[in-house]
């Protein structure tokens, strides 16, 4: 993901001479191409993300579109308030791209585990989440944030997640993307952000499973109004997140059906509401977390 | 002169009237910058009322956004809207917030939480910078407020991109929110703290209009250097009662006050 990302981002900055790309002294070895090709419009801020995210904002709200960088906690919990009050209440273009969401960087301990962040960016009324779930979500995403400027998140894995997609979908806040499954199955696994993969992995394990996958990777507070819609024909609907389930994508989903008059079961599987106090690779730490990429069909 | 002491007396007396008909708190802060919004408002900015968002303006950002009343009276009486409006301040339904909001026209950007507003104005003097733009961005931050860390972040920012199109004025009065800045946390020796961050530094009376303006209207002071201006102040400057009394920063004036210090302005 992180490689379609900068690889996307070179590509619509050589026709948009308003993006800019601003990195909290990290991105080694992937943010290269933008720098060495846009000197201008690239800055390494350090390692200060309240500024680092408070001047993305004053220069957004110059004409530019800034991309501000980092490891998934960094960009988000640190710099909050600069989100909240620079970015989102003033509707600046900023997109914060987080690498590593979830347990992406499992062995670097808790510090650099991202199980909350949905929950701070999808209580931020003007913020439209990105969590693509291949490499071309990542770039249909990417384009669909340019073509429609305004505060936002990007959650990227770290590398080497599968490609789903044949090529890059078309993206929309709150549309479902369908990915696998029969037309007119009771059951929906609908996944957001790097989750899928565990969705596909149990439509593949469990012959007649009855159901269908699909993957939300744009959503927000804006886009709960469509998920009636989208959800009418299922009787039951399971969440993959690699997330807490507190303030996460099967809460907002839940919350966003709440008031329909025939509203489906929604069953989220997302990580467990503990503080992981152990490291490991993703795998590990998302079994442990009770987001079971070998068996899922244990928890539905 | 006379002008602009007659405007920073305008900006006092509505700045009372504001706050006494909200009941609101932050008198003493706003007293406090009078005279700087008077200047900046007056002579220093380079600002049209008719074309509040020109390109070629430049920006002015309260990052201590509880003393606003003192900006939205600046902006009423050089036309960015009607004065009628600032009745509306604080009141139910009002888009005029008792901190500064960037809804009222000619206001760049809304604070209110400190150590906002230098990062964000440290972002418009680079996007000023990489577009070649010769406009400048003045940041005006309380004392108190420097113990915020991300303003030492944009200071260090600022020092290496050598944004010097961008003026911190800082609003010294010594008094937080509970008591001195001394007993508090303590900022001396500011003028070297700044000077060691990469900043040219400048000191002044922060209620002499002609000092004032001589450092605002043009910079900047050094080339390639932000600029950063200590500004002495009192907090309550203009009313005997409230001069460098904590409890103005919270209590709202009562009718007899309002009536005491209009007087002494008037006298003034």
């Amino acid at each position: 993901m992180r490689n379609a990302f900068i690889d996307e981002l070179v590509q619509l900055a050589r026709k948009h001479t308003h993006i800019a790309l601003v990195v909290g002294d990290l991105g080694f070895s992937v943010i290269e191409p933008f720098a060495d090709e846009f000197p201008d419009r690239f800055v390494n801020a350090g390692v200060a993300e309240q500024n680092m995210t408070g001047f993305a904002a004053g220069m957004a709200s110059e004409g530019y579109h800034v991309f501000t960088y980092s490891i998934a906690n960094f960009p988000t919990f640190r710099c909050a308030e600069q989100i909240r009050n620079d970015v989102d209440y003033h509707k600046l273009p900023v997109t914060v791209v987080a690498v590593g969401g979830g347990l992406a960087y499992g062995p670097l301990g808790y510090s650099h585990h991202a199980v909350q962040d949905y929950a701070l960016m999808r209580t931020m009324p003007n913020m439209l989440i990105a969590a693509p779930g291949d490499p071309f979500e990542v770039r249909a995403c990417i384009r669909y944030l340019i073509e429609n400027p305004g505060p936002s998140y990007l959650r990227l894995g770290k590398a080497g997640e599968a490609v789903v997609h044949p090529n890059i979908p078309e993206v929309a806040p709150g549309r479902w993307l369908t990915i696998a499954g029969e037309r007119g199955s009771p059951r929906a696994l609908l996944s957001t952000g790097a989750a899928l993969g565990y969705a596909l992995n149990f439509y593949e394990r469990r012959a007649n499973c009855d159901c269908a996958v699909f993957s939300l990777p744009l959503w927000g507070m804006r886009s709960k109004s469509i998920q009636p819609t989208m959800a009418y024909a299922f009787d039951e609907i399971v969440t993959l997140e690699d997330h807490l389930v507190d303030g996460g994508f099967g809460s907002w989903l839940t919350e966003s059906l709440v008031t329909t008059e025939r509203s489906p079961r929604v069953r989220p599987i997302a990580l467990a509401a503990e503080v992981c106090g152990t490291v490991g690779t993703q795998l590990t730490l998302n079994r442990l977390g009770g987001l079971d990429f070998i068996n899922p069909a244990s928890q539905v | 002169m006379n002008d602009m002491r007659e405007f920073a007396n305008t900006i006092r007396k509505s700045s009372l009237l504001m706050t006494h008909r909200a009941q609101a708190s932050h008198i003493g802060s706003a007293l406090s910058i009078a005279d700087i919004i008077a200047v900046l408002y007056g002579r220093a900015l380079k600002i049209d009322p008719m074309q509040p968002y020109m390109q070629s303006r430049d920006r002015f950002i309260l990052s201590k956004g509880h003393a606003c009343v003192a900006v939205y009276a600046a902006l009423a009486a050089r036309g960015f809207f009607d004065a009628n409006r600032l009745e509306d301040f604080a009141q139910d339904h009002s888009d005029m917030m008792a901190h500064i909001s960037h809804k009222v026209a000619g206001v760049e950007f809304s604070t209110g939480s400190l150590g906002h507003g230098l990062p964000f104005g440290t972002g418009k003097a680079l996007a000023a910078k990489k577009r070649l733009e010769n406009w400048r961005v003045l940041v005006l931050l309380s004392d108190g407020e420097l113990g915020e860390g991300s303003n030492w972040e944009a200071m260090m920012f600022a020092a290496h991109h050598r944004l010097d199109n961008l003026l911190a004025i800082i609003d010294y009065n010594k008094l937080q929110s509970l008591t001195t800045i001394d007993k508090t946390l303590r900022l001396e020796p500011l003028a070297e703290k700044a000077l060691a961050f990469g900043w040219a530094v400048r000191e002044v009376d922060g209620h002499d209009h002609q000092g004032l303006l001589r450092l605002l209207e043009h910079g900047p002071w050094e080339a390639g250097k932000p600029s950063f201006l200590i500004a002495h102040t009192i907090k309550g400057k203009g009313v005997s009662f409230m001069e460098n009394k904590v409890e103005w920063h919270y209590k709202s004036p009562s009718s007899e006050q309002v009536a005491q210090a209009l007087k002494e302005l008037i006298c003034a």
